[in-house]
């Protein structure tokens, strides 16, 4: 069950800021665990970014991001009330997703 | 990356720090910045949202959730709650911190056990413990209120001394005090300075920032924690969940640290 995630974006003269904060545990694969076994690889590889609909960005990220990753983005435009929808998908093919309106 | 809008910025978890320098003035400076950089926007706000859910949750025996619960503000009151902690509650004839006020209402309200209660209060990164996230929850609410914390009662009067005591009491195998480490200035523990929590300057900046999340072991520490490691640290036998003794010396900080504005649940290193 993929953990809550919290999104935060504001219009600005000219752009938007976006905030997004994402619980994952983002494990490696390199890591040992308390029974001195690898932990599997678990991470989220891609990450969409979509205002009012339309693709802005589309990142594919590795395991060197951190546990509970924050990621900021400046977005041209965008007006108050616009909708910032941002999701993204891990490496065992879950997948989470939230929304909101720009402040 | 597949592709990036022109101006689109991805600083994905920007959460390195620039070790290189050799000047302790710099390399002071430098965590400085990351230590803003961290505190930005961190992974603390989802503490408090799981915190929040919880504290709304019908829970325990009694099937009730912690609406109900007084702080020490009345019942249910929270803002500001955590910046008057710890106080003396006349119901439960002590005085205590945000968490002991915490396992009372889940006795009290929800039914639990106090051993249920305090089963599991220190999580791991896999697993919070409820604890972790109800402090951070309800610490959250003070933010930006001032630290006014009372010496009026005996009771709280009597915890300030023995906390001060405690502070300043050296034993264990390596003749340890807590003043050993954060008593005097300019101490550093590797790379961290250490605050001298007996004066009003060191334990404004550190106790309004706790509790806090740690970014290298990416989980929300609380005080008990938090007073809980340093024991360890000092190699003294390891303190009772949530005692007097624990709640005497967070009552040492919390009055030093009076008058400044709460500013946690931190982000630390």
């Amino acid at each position: 069950m993929p953990g809550p995630m919290k999104i935060r974006a504001t219009a600005e003269a000219g752009y938007t800021d976006i905030r997004v904060l994402m619980s994952h545990p983002m494990e490696t694969g390199l890591r040992k665990g308390p029974d001195g076994k690898l932990v599997p690889a678990h991470f989220i590889q891609n990450v969409t970014v979509k205002v009012n609909g339309k693709t802005v960005v589309e990142g594919q990220i590795s395991q060197a991001i951190s546990r509970n990753p924050v990621f900021a983005f400046r977005v041209k435009g965008g007006n108050k009330g616009d909708k910032v929808e941002i999701s993204w998908t891990d490496n065992k093919g879950e997948h989470n997703q939230t929304e909101t309106a720009v402040a | 990356m597949r592709r990036v809008s022109s101006r689109a910025l991805l600083a994905g978890a920007a959460l390195t720090v620039a070790a290189s320098l050799v000047h302790a003035d710099d390399t002071r400076k430098e965590i400085e910045k990351y230590q803003r950089m961290t505190a930005e926007s961190s992974p603390v706000e989802l503490w408090e949202m799981e915190g929040a859910d919880l504290w709304k949750q019908k829970r325990g025996p009694h099937n009730v959730s912690l609406e109900r619960c007084d702080l020490g503000m009345g019942p249910g009151v929270l803002k500001g709650a955590y910046a008057h902690l710890p106080r003396y509650f006349k119901d439960t004839g002590r005085v205590q911190d945000l968490e002991s006020r915490l396992v009372t209402c889940m006795t009290t309200l929800q039914g639990f056990s106090e051993q249920e209660a305090t089963k599991r209060v220190f999580g791991n990164a896999d697993k919070p413990s409820d604890m972790e996230y109800l402090a951070a929850y309800v610490a959250g609410k003070s933010r930006g209120v001032k630290m006014q914390v009372s010496t009026k009662d005996p009771k709280e009067k009597a915890a300030y001394e023995m906390g001060k005591a405690l502070f300043f009491y050296r034993a264990g195998p390596w003749d340890f005090s807590c003043a050993s480490c954060h008593g005097h200035e300019g101490k550093r523990i590797r790379m961290q300075e250490l605050p001298v929590l007996s004066s009003p300057k060191g334990a404004r900046g550190t106790y309004t920032t706790w509790p806090g999340y740690r970014v290298s072991v990416s989980q929300l520490k609380t005080m008990q924690w938090r007073l809980n490691d340093c024991f360890r640290q000092q190699r003294f036998p390891e303190p009772k969940y949530a005692s007097d003794a624990t709640i005497a010396l967070t009552m040492y900080m919390a009055v030093n640290a009076n008058g400044a504005t709460y500013r946690g649940p931190g982000t630390k290193r």
